[in-house]
């Protein structure tokens, strides 16, 4: 077989294997569960959660704000790396994209959970007041929603062509991926405008980027409450996205070189590259996270130090320090080691920093809740506490199950590496094949 | 004629005077007197608003005419010329739980989330406690309102903090922004008695009916304001912990007497709660010195508070 028709038909999506049939068939499992479940809180109203007027936000925002986080790697890989021409990222980029999608769109989906009326929506935009920060983070979602997929799609559009010639004896794929590939015939011209769109999207995407992730951070630090009334609170958010979207990156990065065996084309240099990166990120994450809770420990104001010692000694402790142990420490050290970015060990700590960056919005969102300016009086004993509900984690894990989906899916009609990239890297065409 | 001239103008500084003082006298005297004005030369006693008794020409009375008393009521702007305040006094408070009884029924409140609470508070372990009813305080800068997405709770000209319930998406973003933690949000179907058939909804009545998913708080009772009656907490207070009032006129009441608001705030020290914040309360405390009552801990218990008998319990 010649190199052009190897790497084409390395890099073709594959239909899914039984193991992929299995993973779909669970994550549907999960997604309809949760979807049961809230339908139940529609009906029922939010009482079937164990939010209260005190701990008013929890879980929901939580994991919203976790898919939000998540999503910056899309901004970090794909535009910072196409930027700077990093050859590597090749390999990294579309996948980066996959997941920067997903999670953006869970995002939207997520907000929508913790919603008293849903059915309202439509408010945001008949009755928009511009200066809540709500209508920013709708906005921006939005926005970078948009932009996302764009950055998704634009630079796949070549690989649409290739495929759609490909799957000519397969009427589905044929149409759809002619569809997709919108009359690509990579023509000079066209590579011209090709490339130049992609280069404006590419630098769109930064500043974007920093705005979701700081107007995430506005949501809580435009309030008064302890814990988040902070002005590191910005820079403190995109670290932690920072942080976030590269293990989330990794993991899958794993997932795919393992069970789509892309072992020539995701190498362990790519592994030793993500690993410095995430060492790195997790550095400079650790570095706001000292300011953000040695500062108020330092001159331990009453409201603060009640608010610290419960994470640092209290009922929040264990959480708090198997994200700041097993989220930043761990990964930092670890990795600063050759031998641990290694494809293995890379993933299981990609996957321990995945679901501390999740438990790290829990600890940032609920103990921030349970100290208000007035003590917590007048209410039932169970309203001062707060633990996620049957409901809560059942559509939590929806929402997270149908991330996955979401990328499975993606995975499934788009090139998981860009094929025409790599074919180009490597100087071969389609003609000079002819030729050999 | 020179006579004349020189009449005219002194009688027109006397009359301009006469206007400057005219400008604090109390609209309704003003139009009661408004037919007297024909009579020349006649003197008459008028109130001025620091409560001095005056004589004035009854010529220089002119009727005041006072816009916003004939303006239209609007949901959203309030009662014209009008800005509401209350102090509570906190040397009076003894946890009675009257306030928080009959705000529950007067709004058909249900479930545990009373609008207004008593809390027991203790600064340090060296000062004494003492009880402090908290509603909302409708502040002037209110962090609630600045940061509803869909305009649906909304400042009001006469200082009233509301809440459209039609219009709430449930978001929760200013109870988390309200540092006060007065409001409460309607978790589940709030299973309130059935409303009169034709009753329509408004702001100005929270929790008429309550509404699954969005969020109530303490209203300021414009509903009694409207009938001349003072909110609910202020009338059911046996103690006479609450007053209410207009800050423009410059009283508050209890319901038993009626004193002037900056004197009452100057002389017994009147504060506003976490002044720091800058926003601004409409509520004001006086503090709780040489109470009235001992302090007595035996009363702080919350299953006293009464809440309105949900539908549900109602049919069984």
């Amino acid at each position: 077989m010649s190199t052009y028709n190897k790497i084409v038909n390395d890099l073709t999506p594959k239909q899914f294997s039984r193991i992929g049939i299995i993973w779909i068939a669970i994550l549907c499992m999960v997604t309809v569960a949760g979807i049961i479940a809230y339908i139940d809180q529609i009906m029922r109203g939010m009482e079937v959660t164990n939010l209260r007027d005190y701990a008013l936000w929890g879980v929901y925002i939580s994991n919203f704000v976790f898919f939000v986080a998540t999503s910056f790697v899309g901004a970090l890989t794909a535009s910072i790396l196409r930027l700077t021409k990093k050859k590597w990222r090749t390999s990294l980029v579309r996948i980066a994209e996959i997941v920067a999608v997903a999670s953006i769109a869970m995002a939207g989906v997520t907000i929508i959970l913790d919603m008293g009326r849903p059915d309202r929506i439509p408010n945001l935009f008949l009755h928009p007041r511009l200066q809540s920060p709500i209508t920013w983070d709708v906005l921006i979602i939005m926005i970078y929603l948009t932009f996302s997929v764009l950055l998704l799609y634009i630079p796949s559009i070549p690989d649409f062509a290739i495929l759609k010639k490909l799957n000519h004896d397969k009427p589905f794929l044929r149409k759809l991926y002619g569809i997709l590939a919108i009359n690509w015939k990579g023509t000079e011209q066209q590579i011209k405008i090709h490339q130049k769109s992609i280069q404006v999207l590419a630098i769109t995407m930064i500043p974007l980027a920093l705005q979701l992730q700081t107007i995430d951070a506005w949501l809580f630090s435009t309030t008064y409450r302890i814990g988040w009334d902070s002005s590191n609170f910005g820079p403190y958010f995109i670290a932690g996205a920072f942080v976030a979207g590269t293990g989330a990156l990794i993991a899958t990065v794993y997932i795919v070189r393992k069970f789509y065996n892309m072992h020539d084309y995701i190498t362990e240099k790519h592994f030793d590259k993500m690993g410095r990166l995430l060492v790195f990120s997790c550095l400079v994450y650790l570095y706001f996270n000292i300011n953000e809770y040695l500062i108020p420990a330092f001159k331990t104001t009453q409201l603060e130090a009640d608010h610290l010692m419960e994470m640092f000694f209290g009922h929040f402790s264990w959480m708090f320090w198997f994200v700041t142990v097993g989220g930043l420490i761990i990964p930092s050290t670890l990795l600063m080691f050759r031998k641990m970015r290694k494809p293995l060990p890379m993933f299981i700590i990609a996957v321990l920093v995945v679901v501390t960056s999740w438990a790290k919005r829990y600890v940032i969102v609920t103990p921030s809740m349970l100290h208000p300016f007035l003590p917590m009086q007048g209410v039932p004993e169970s309203w001062h506490h707060y633990v996620p509900s049957i409901h809560e984690w059942l559509i939590t894990g929806a929402t997270l199950a149908m991330a996955l989906l979401i990328i499975t899916f993606l995975m499934r009609f788009i090139p998981v590496i860009p094929i025409q990239r790599t074919l180009d890297e490597r100087g071969i065409t389609e003609s000079a094949n002819d030729q050999n | 004629m020179d006579k004349k001239e020189v009449n005219s103008r002194r009688s027109f500084l006397d009359k301009s005077l006469k206007l400057g003082l005219m400008g604090v006298v109390g609209g309704a005297i003003a139009v009661k007197l408004a037919d007297a004005t024909a009579q020349e030369g006649e003197k008459v006693k008028v109130l001025t608003q620091d409560g001095k008794v005056v004589e004035v020409d009854s010529n220089a009375i002119q009727k005041v005419n006072h816009a916003s008393h004939s303006a239209e009521y609007k949901v959203r702007e309030g009662f014209p010329g009008r800005k509401f305040v209350m102090v509570i006094d906190l040397a009076k408070c003894k946890n009675a739980l009257k306030c928080v009884d009959s705000c529950n029924k007067e709004h058909h409140i249900t479930t545990p989330n009373a609008w207004l609470k008593v809390y027991k508070m203790q600064n340090t372990n060296q000062t004494s406690p003492y009880w402090q009813p908290v509603l909302c305080q409708h502040c002037d800068k209110p962090p609630c309102v600045t940061v509803c997405p869909v305009d649906a709770t909304f400042k009001r000209r006469d200082g009233i903090v509301l809440i459209d319930n039609e219009r709430c998406i449930g978001c929760r973003f200013c109870m988390a922004a309200c540092p006060y933690s007065v409001r409460v949000f309607n978790w589940g179907d709030p299973k309130q008695p059935q409303l009169e058939e034709g009753y329509e909804y408004t702001p100005d009545f929270g929790g008429l009916p309550s509404q699954v998913g969005t969020v109530d708080k303490c209203d300021f009772c414009p509903h009694a304001t409207a009938k001349g009656e003072l909110p609910h907490c202020v009338t059911a207070c046996p103690q006479g912990v609450f007053y209410f009032g207009d800050i423009y006129e410059d009283t508050v009441t209890n319901g038993d007497e009626t004193v002037k608001f900056s004197k009452l705030i100057k002389d017994k020290a009147g504060y506003r709660l976490l002044e720091g914040l800058g926003t601004s309360p409409s509520v004001y405390y006086l503090p709780p010195v040489d109470r009235l009552v001992d302090f007595d801990e035996a009363d702080f218990s919350y299953d006293q508070v009464k809440y309105t008998s949900s539908s549900n319990t109602e049919t069984k």
